[in-house]
């Protein structure tokens, strides 16, 4: 093995290493921080049940490890859909928030929502789920649709904010139809926030995320090929098509999962997959999909985070939080990708 | 002896609308084939088809006696290695990391390389020499290296075909040798059997055993570079009406000044190629003599005169040719001699130069040294340029250049 080599294998052990210490304290600091503080010895007390400490065991189990569990879980999962998008679209500022596929997938929860509550109906997390799914992939039709016919990285990513502003008119359009109760709930969930998590959210998520982050680190191999661009990975043995609707399928399924719970919330798909390409130095699938999504953890623990402490105890709403990271990422690498082109 | 690649009445073009019809291919294991024609002509078109990137229209490919249409992508790939033209974006990867894709076909269900598969990739990667380069982000180099990394990329692939789309055009003169002297060291060493397009007439009738020639309908001619490179085909296959292509030589000449001619030049065994290019650039229109059909000059001189003063090989001139010749004369104002001296047999040459000198014309003696030197650059002919510098070298040697001059 070459130096070259050598380097790179610590590279990439150092930038997984960087990645999980980041999760394990954020998630500490999540746990941590809020209007009631509570220390990692009080953690151990709860779980060791030696105080009966009830009011901060409830914020502690009910509140703050489902909503940072719930975190972990749908920050990767945005991150990796962003990474799919933009492998899919050899798009570096794709994401699903800016090709207006969150969007979509909000529409169709806001839909059901309001026609579910109106015959007092529960809604299960599943429900949810299958309807954002649904959305995603409407929206996800319309983008393909016009991609065919729009050349260019950046007249794509202009159609779906177009789409994306169609489907959000759709949904305030809704928001106003609906009864006063349920606009409140409704309105928070379309801002976007990890708020009001509960267990069995944590669980249905779980399962969701986990099997799809299998499927796509499956695809590791097809999607190295892809990158090359489709001629060559054509070359060497790979089903474009088979290939393409998986990614198309993978990505809904990650985008809607995380509007169904949290909403759409901006940038991070987008922001991500770059920040942690520039810390890992490669964009080999297999190691690019887990940091990607541990990038993706971090990222939206910090946000989280933030919006949960700055105006405490008001809580800011978790787009403003990203954006306020996530756009200025994303203009750095539009205006460095033009530098590398006219090289 | 059966054929290795063959294609039966195969159309190819694009969403249904036929660009070539019936294009019959047949190539022994080994073969280099190149495709030939002009700009547009469906060159691409037939390697994107022959490479499955695109759906033929109608007809059947056989690879190694198996129909194409029935191999799976996987079996595909260990048999055929594809460089096109597209430009391949890639980020934060290595000239290496890039070479190593060609491995695709042969690791695991995660890509992971072992230990022969590196074996392999720096293997592909000496032979196109790449190696320096091998920890150089791929999207800084340049495109001639780019093109070779490629190469080594398809190399690795270990293909028993490769299919190529104008590799040789980002390459300088040595690179462009030395990348087709790979090829043929490939289909020697591994038998790989080679077909790509190339623009480089010159080349493809050297390195070629095969030529197919599109003229953008139909397959115009089919055969080895013998059939393919008779007088004056090149011309009408790509409408060529500025300039010349000469097919014995594989040169290529301007198109020459018009009007009355005021110069003649008196050449031969090379001498004069250099003194007409110079004059077509200037736009002066010049007759020149007496040249034996064999001469080097004679080619450059059939392109560029306003008048070709010539003579049958390995016949002495006669008292006609000489006096048409000192017509000539009588009617231009100066004499351009590119000879210094002259050799025993070409005293009619010697006689026009002093009909000249008698008949008051502007005499100008050309430095033959140094104006052998000089065409070579001139001759935008790179490839052949070594050969006929060593050419030229033995004409200096050997006063009765001419004789040789045919050999070429």
């Amino acid at each position: 093995m070459s130096t070259m080599q050598k380097s790179r294998k610590y590279r990439y052990i150092t930038a997984f290493i960087f990645l999980g210490i980041g999760v394990v304290i954020f998630l500490a600091l999540n746990i941590c921080i809020g209007s009631v503080s509570i220390t990692l010895l009080d953690i151990l007390g709860t779980m060791a049940k030696q105080e009966n400490n009830e009011t901060l065991s409830r914020i502690l189990w009910d509140i703050r490890l489902p909503r940072t569990l719930a975190v972990i879980i749908l920050g990767g999962a945005l991150s990796l859909a962003g990474y799919l998008l933009q492998t899919f679209f050899h798009n570096p500022i794709a994401g699903p928030f800016v090709l207006g596929i969150s969007s979509g997938a909000k529409m169709v929860v806001a839909l059901v929502m309001v026609f579910f509550m109106g015959r007092a109906i529960r809604i299960t997390s599943a429900d949810m789920i299958v309807a954002a799914f649904v959305g995603a992939m409407l929206s996800m039709a319309f983008v393909l649709l016009l991609s065919r016919r729009v050349k260019g990285m950046s007249m794509l990513v202009v159609s779906g904010v177009m789409i994306g502003y169609i489907c959000s008119a759709i949904t305030e359009l809704v928001v106003a139809f609906a009864d006063d109760a349920d606009i409140v709930n409704l309105h928070n969930w379309s801002q976007g926030s990890f708020s009001g998590m509960t267990w069995e959210h944590v669980k249905v998520m779980t399962i969701v995320v986990t099997v799809t982050f299998i499927a796509v680190f499956l695809l590791s191999k097809p999607l190295s090929a892809y990158q090359l661009g489709e001629v060559y990975a054509q070359n060497m043995g790979v089903n474009i098509r088979y290939l393409r609707i998986c990614l198309v399928i993978l990505s809904s399924i990650l985008s809607a999962c995380i509007v169904a719970f949290a909403g759409p919330i901006s940038f991070v798909g987008i922001a991500t997959p770059h920040l942690v390409k520039k810390i890992i130095g490669t964009t080999k699938p297999l190691l690019m999909i887990p940091a990607c999504f541990l990038g993706g953890s971090v990222f939206c623990l910090l946000c989280d985070l933030l919006a949960r402490t700055i105006l405490a105890p008001t809580e800011l709403n978790i787009s403003t939080v990203t954006a306020i990271f996530g756009a200025p990422v994303v203009l750095w690498v539009m205006a460095t990708h033009r530098k590398e082109r006219t090289v | 002896m059966e054929y290795y690649f063959k294609t039966q009445q195969m159309s190819v073009g694009y969403q249904g609308e036929t660009l070539i019809h019936d294009i019959e291919i047949g190539l022994y294991k080994g073969e280099i084939l190149t495709l030939i024609g002009p700009n547009g002509a469906g060159k691409s078109t037939i390697l994107k088809s022959i490479a499955k990137q695109l759906k033929l229209i109608s007809g059947l490919v056989y690879l190694d006696k198996k129909e194409l249409h029935h191999m799976s992508g996987m079996e595909l790939s260990q048999k055929m290695a594809v460089v096109f033209t597209e430009k391949i974006k890639t980020e934060l990867m290595t000239c290496e990391d890039v070479v190593a894709t060609g491995r695709y076909p042969y690791t695991g269900h995660f890509g992971i390389l072992s230990k022969k598969d590196h074996a392999i990739i720096d293997e592909a990667m000496e032979l196109v020499h790449v190696s320096e380069i091998r920890n150089q982000d791929f999207i800084k180099i340049s495109d001639g290296q780019r093109q070779r990394v490629m190469l080594a990329r398809a190399i690795c692939q270990e293909p028993e075909i490769i299919i190529l789309d104008e590799p040789t055009s980002f390459l300088d003169v040595k690179y462009k040798l030395e990348f087709l002297s790979v090829l043929q060291e490939l289909r020697i060493r591994k038998g790989l059997t080679v077909i790509m397009s190339i623009h480089e007439l010159e080349l493809a009738e050297k390195v070629s055993d095969k030529i197919l020639c599109i003229n953008g309908a139909y397959v115009d001619r089919f055969g080895n570079p013998e059939e393919i490179f008779q007088a004056g085909y090149i011309k009408s296959l790509f409408g060529i009406e500025t300039g010349n292509f000469d097919e014995e030589n594989g040169s290529m000449e301007l198109e020459p000044a018009k009007g009355k001619a005021d110069i003649f030049v008196i050449a031969g065994g090379g001498s004069g190629r250099s003194i007409y290019r110079k004059l077509q650039r200037e736009r002066k229109t010049f007759i020149t003599g007496i040249i034996y059909e064999n001469d080097l000059d004679f080619p450059v001189a059939r392109a560029l005169a306003a008048e070709l003063i010539a003579v049958k090989a390995f016949e002495p001139v006669n008292k006609v040719i000489l006096e048409q010749a000192q017509k000539a004369i009588d009617s231009c104002s100066k004499v351009i001699c590119c000879r210094k001296e002259f050799g025993s047999l070409e005293t009619a040459n010697k006689k026009l130069l002093e009909y000249a000198r008698q008949n008051g014309k502007e005499v100008e003696i050309t430095e033959r040294l140094g104006s052998y030197g000089k065409s070579h650059y001139d001759s935008g002919n790179d490839v052949r340029c070594r050969k006929e510098f060593s050419c030229g070298r033995t004409l200096q040697n050997n006063e009765a250049g001419w004789v040789q001059g045919s050999s070429v």
